[in-house]
């Protein structure tokens, strides 16, 4: 019992520390493959200590909701990260259905950032919380279909139980068509719903063609390094749905397992930074097509386990 | 096992052939799938695939999955037309059409009583899913050409249905429809080529307007 503790605290420890870390592997990739050398592997972590150095400056026009938006956000994401299996072990809090808080904590972050974006009264931050509530209005239930789905394979209701099933024999059954169809749901909505290429491009520097970006135009100092921080959990957390699927490897020993689990993250974004190398973000009419085709993709498992 | 991966890329295939908006990208989605589904079939023939049925798979694959998609890639280069389909259906509207169909075909199956037994559902639920796309279209695409891969889409299905349905001779079946598709497709880019000369567009809904 204080092993598990022991474990999953062990866990959220790494995403504290480590999540920053793929975001520069990512930029790393790109660089590499674009044929620069690249910035410091730890410059996310230089951006967020200068960030959190710097006051914070406040418009007359805003509320306390501009101050609450990365607040709320960063906790939310913190208790996403509570909820999930890191490295075989099992999750600090679980009980049957967690993956439905896991995925509304996700979205009342998500709501509070909106908000303080539209507390600012600028056109492009009113202009991004539309675009990000509607593209997370198409990605959310995406995101829940694919996570019921995986429950009904593995015939459990909570987040560490349906990980702690998914083993490399799931593969080799007749369901396997179905992980596969959820994963590749999941893929898209990890790179919409963390601001990644085809769907938003993260260092664009035009308001007009931000998503996230222009959501977060007004907000500077501490405020910007919650947001960036909760950001690299975000993609920590939604990393670890997908690597659960791809490297469904359990030693048993939590040091192995926490090594699989970092080595299958640094993979996923390696391969993101490929994707980000190789293709255009879509053009904004097109990005709904994409994210119904993740919906679509995320309902087809119930032709495998319904009969 | 491997039956199953293919049964998903077969969805997968008639998924993006309801969703597609590119002539090229039909052409090659309708050859994707007569490919899978000829494996499909050498797949599921439990036990006696004879010389005869090898060598009637390999002819239909090979007329289907690249006879039949150069004729059209030469339809569609010498006709010139511009390469979106312009469709009835809108492509967002038409995917989600496509998963209510994959939803129906896969609850038609579990409600019908098959013959054959042992042949694994989910097939039949995708060559019955091939046959509703193949009749979208049909129906829903305005170019003609698209009307001629319709056809050879729901041929792929009745293709992939006979081997379960048609318990006694399989292959007669398949082999007359293949003809008979052989046959449409040709006469259809010959035909779509005079439509072209005579009015510059192969709009089917305005052939209606063509009355004496």
């Amino acid at each position: 019992m204080t092993r598990d503790i022991f474990a999953s605290l062990g866990g959220i420890a790494f995403a504290l520390l480590l999540a920053p870390f793929l975001r520069s592997i990512i930029n790393r990739t790109k660089a590499r493959i674009s044929g620069r050398r690249g910035a410091p592997l730890l410059q996310p972590y230089f951006s967020l200590a200068r960030l959190l150095r710097k006051g914070a400056v406040y418009s007359s026009t805003t509320t306390w909701i501009f101050r609450a938006g990365p607040v709320a956000g960063l906790v939310t994401v913190f208790g996403a990260i509570c909820l999930l299996p890191f490295g075989g072990g099992p999750a600090l809090f679980r009980f049957e259905g967690d993956f439905l808080l896991l995925t509304y904590l996700l979205a009342v972050g998500r709501f509070f950032t909106i908000l303080a974006a539209l507390d600012t009264g600028s056109s492009f931050e009113g202009m991004g919380a539309n675009r990000e509530a509607f593209f997370s209005a198409l990605s959310e239930p995406t995101l829940l279909l694919g996570l019921a789905g995986l429950g009904a394979v593995t015939g459990s209701l909570s987040l560490t139980d349906i990980y702690g099933r998914i083993g490399a024999s799931v593969f080799l059954e007749a369901n396997m068509p179905a992980l596969i169809f959820i994963l590749a749901a999941f893929m898209i909505v990890f790179l919409s719903e963390n601001a990644r290429i085809p769907v938003d491009d993260p260092t664009t520097h035009l308001e007009l063609t931000m998503i996230h970006e222009a959501m977060i135009l007004d907000h500077c100092g501490i405020d910007l390094a919650f947001i960036e921080f909760a950001g690299a959990l975000k993609l920590w957390t939604l990393g670890l749905l997908i690597t659960g699927l791809i490297f469904p490897v359990r030693f048993g020993v939590f040091w192995l397992d926490s090594l699989v689990s970092l080595f299958s993250l640094a993979t996923l974004a390696v391969c993101i930074g490929i994707v980000e190398s190789s293709m255009a973000r879509l053009k904004m009419g097109r990005v709904p097509q994409l994210l119904s085709i993740a919906f679509v993709m995320s309902t087809l498992w119930i032709m495998w386990v319904v009969k | 096992m491997t039956d199953h991966f293919f049964v998903a890329l077969l969805l997968l295939v008639n998924l993006r052939l309801f969703a597609s908006s590119r002539m090229g990208s039909l052409i090659r989605g309708a050859a994707a799938q007569s490919f899978l589904t000829v494996c499909l079939s050498a797949l599921l023939r439990d036990g006696g695939i004879t010389a005869e049925s090898w060598i009637f798979l390999i002819v239909s694959g090979l007329v289907k999955c690249l006879v039949l998609p150069l004729l059209m890639f030469r339809a569609l280069r010498t006709v010139g037309i511009r390469r979106d389909i312009e469709p009835f259906v809108g492509y967002r509207v038409s995917l989600f059409l496509g998963l209510g169909a994959a939803a129906f075909s896969f609850w038609g199956v579990v409600q019908l009583p098959l013959p054959g037994g042992g042949v694994n559902p989910t097939a039949i639920a995708a060559a019955l899913l091939s046959m509703i796309t193949g009749l979208f279209l049909i129906v829903a695409r305005r170019k003609a050409i698209s009307q001629a891969i319709g056809y050879l889409v729901m041929e792929n299905g009745i293709f992939g249905l006979a081997p379960s349905l048609a318990v006694h001779s399989p292959l007669i079946v398949e082999a007359g429809v293949l003809l008979d598709v052989f046959v449409g497709v040709f006469v259809m880019s010959v035909i779509i080529l005079h439509i072209r000369q005579e009015f510059k567009h192969i709009d089917i809904d305005r052939l209606s307007e063509l009355k004496d």
